[in-house]
């Protein structure tokens, strides 16, 4: 059972910032998401390993080869901020 | 009361790849700002990391240099959180199925041997550099952000709660290192950042089972750093616990200049890191053919290298120690020894002469001149008498600044030791006439006084005569007379 409490957890670890009245709404939400879960956790799966990815591929690798990198003014390009050729962010803690 | 310390180290390696782990941007140190990046590294939407093979191969390595089982089935998970030191809001890491696990690291300490557990090897991406502007991260107004170090690869390496002392701590650090440096995955080297460690210290009551709180302290990037938290941290939460209060689950940040930790946030469970599987990365599958291809092409391994010296070459346990805690002297070490038989001769001048040299320059022992050929031809002009002992350390020091030939050194500078007899009789002479007190005592069974005398005619062939040819013309001149 999703509690305010949950959703305010959720939400601060999301830096989301919910209204009092959103709480109450995704809380609602949340719960009818686990309770459709909750039909799925019906199933056996004894013996089904954990599926890490839904594609049939694995071994997907590239050599260690060196290519190209962007400039450092397309990097900056779409920065809000930027100071001596980094990206200027707040104040962090 | 008495409390026993429990120590966990997790150790962050950073690989020595010519690119970074999920793109083709070089890891190089030093580029401007913001140069060395591209939009996987900038975690741009619609971009897809790849994993760079040579990072698979790394981890491994370490692994089975650790003594670790390889996972035949693995995968990348996404750990997030919120934190401008990598863009995406994730760290592209390793959750419950790690590459290594179930591993361990031999540390010989005042206490005796003992075992140090690995839980487990993972591989990740590391995060960009943030530039805060104020004295301290907490006083900051704001900070930059520069990503040529986001995406650069890390294996974080996860100790069992197995150690109980800053020795401990410093003997697994130390073996890590080595073991580190000669698969050659890593430089290793902590004051470059290339390897970081994070100390989680709890106390408990002498005798308890239970793990007490722990404070995990981050930022440690010197061996005496790590030292100096270890006591710090140990008397901070005595103190806590002594006067009836609690120690906080938190991360603690380190500030060298003041010699303490400071509280930078309650430590998140990892569930609020809210792991799940990476979709754009595919699992890994290890064969056991490319597990054994792998420890198969793994060097001499520290411990095994150290066991050699001792068994073999016959050196005593501290100099085998000491020469292979860094793979550049033991290779130094295994170069001269190949030309040269004589290991304990070996063994003092890399002790003695070439570290002492080293430290005081405060350089790294892989910039050293000297080849090992011409230590072991130095070596040989000793013994076979064409130069002193005394002679010998100037040359080496000669060396040591150019990276001359000991011949040509000795030839440039006139160094060769005289064994002439005819040469040194005369000086001999020289010294007998201009002493006669000492003459007197030793004519008087003060033995001390020829001593003195070969000193004088050591002086006088300034450090060049054969001291084995000056004690024997010496005595029998005195013997004559």
């Amino acid at each position: 059972m999703i509690s305010k409490d949950v959703v305010e957890k959720v939400a601060k670890l999301s830096r989301l910032h919910l209204e009092e009245e959103e709480i109450a709404q995704y809380a609602d939400q949340l719960n009818q998401i686990l309770d459709t879960m909750a039909g799925l956790q019906q199933i056996d799966t004894d013996g089904v390993a954990p599926l890490a990815h839904v594609l049939p591929i694995e071994n997907v690798f590239r050599e260690d080869e060196v290519g190209e990198c962007f400039t450092q003014e397309t990097v900056l390009a779409n920065a809000p901020e930027q100071s001596n050729g980094m990206f200027q962010v707040p104040k962090i803690v | 009361m008495e409390y026993e310390v429990v120590i966990g180290c997790e150790v962050h390696v950073e690989l020595k790849t010519k690119t970074k782990i999920f793109c083709s941007c070089p890891t190089d140190f030093g580029g401007e700002p913001n140069t060395h990046v591209c939009p996987v590294c900038l975690g741009l939407p619609g971009t897809l990391p790849v994993l760079n093979k040579k990072v698979l191969e790394y981890a491994i390595k370490a692994g089975l240099a650790m003594n670790c089982e390889i996972a035949h089935f693995s995968k990348f998970d996404r750990k997030n959180y919120f934190y401008p030191d990598l863009t995406k809001a994730y760290q592209i890491s390793q959750f419950d199925l790690p590459i290594c696990k179930n591993g361990y690291i031999d540390i010989e300490t005042s206490e005796g041997k003992k075992k140090i557990g690995i839980t487990r090897i993972h591989m990740e991406e590391d995060a960009g550099k943030l530039v805060h502007q104020g004295a301290t991260i907490t006083t900051s107004a704001g900070s930059l952000a520069d990503y040529n170090r986001a995406g650069v690869p890390l294996i974080e390496i996860v100790s069992e709660p197995d150690m109980r002392s800053a020795e401990d701590v410093l003997a697994f650090l130390t073996n890590l290192k080595a073991i580190i440096e000669y698969t050659g995955v890593s430089d290793a080297r902590m004051e470059q950042g290339s390897l970081r460690c994070d100390v989680n210290l709890s106390l408990r009551p002498a005798g308890q089972k239970e793990f007490g709180t722990r404070a995990e302290i981050k930022n440690l990037n010197s061996f005496r750093a790590v030292e100096r938290v270890i006591k710090y941290e140990i008397d901070r939460q005595t103190d806590i616990l002594e006067s009836g209060g609690k120690v906080v689950q938190e991360t603690r940040t380190w500030d060298d200049g003041k010699g303490m930790t400071f509280s930078l946030r309650s430590k998140e469970d990892s569930d609020e890191y809210r792991y799940f599987p990476d979709p754009d990365l595919t699992p890994i599958i290890v064969t056991d053919a490319y597990i054994e291809e792998l420890r198969a092409s793994l060097p001499e391994l520290p411990q095994v290298k150290r066991a050699r010296m001792i068994e073999e070459d016959g050196l005593p346990e501290y100099d085998a120690g000491v020469i292979t805690a860094s793979k550049a002297l033991a290779d130094f070490y295994d170069g001269v020894r190949a030309h040269y038989d004589d290991a304990k001769k070996i063994s003092n001048w890399i002790m003695v002469e070439l570290l002492a040299k080293v430290n005081a320059e405060g350089m790294e022992l892989e910039a050293v001149k000297i080849q090992p050929e011409q230590m072991a031809a130095l070596l040989k002009l000793v013994d076979s008498g064409d130069i002193s002992g005394k002679i010998a350390k100037k040359v080496f020091a000669e060396m040591f600044a150019t990276g001359k030939d000991p011949a040509d050194i000795i030839k440039e500078q006139g160094l060769v030791q005289i064994s002439d007899e005819d040469a040194l009789k005369e000086m001999v002479s020289h010294v007998v006439e201009a002493n006669p007190k000492s003459v007197e005592d030793y004519k008087a069974g003060k033995t001390k006084a020829m001593g003195f005398l070969v000193g004088q005619i050591m002086k006088q062939s300034r450090g060049q005569a054969n001291p084995a040819v000056i004690n024997k013309l010496l005595a029998e001149k005195l013997d004559s007379m």
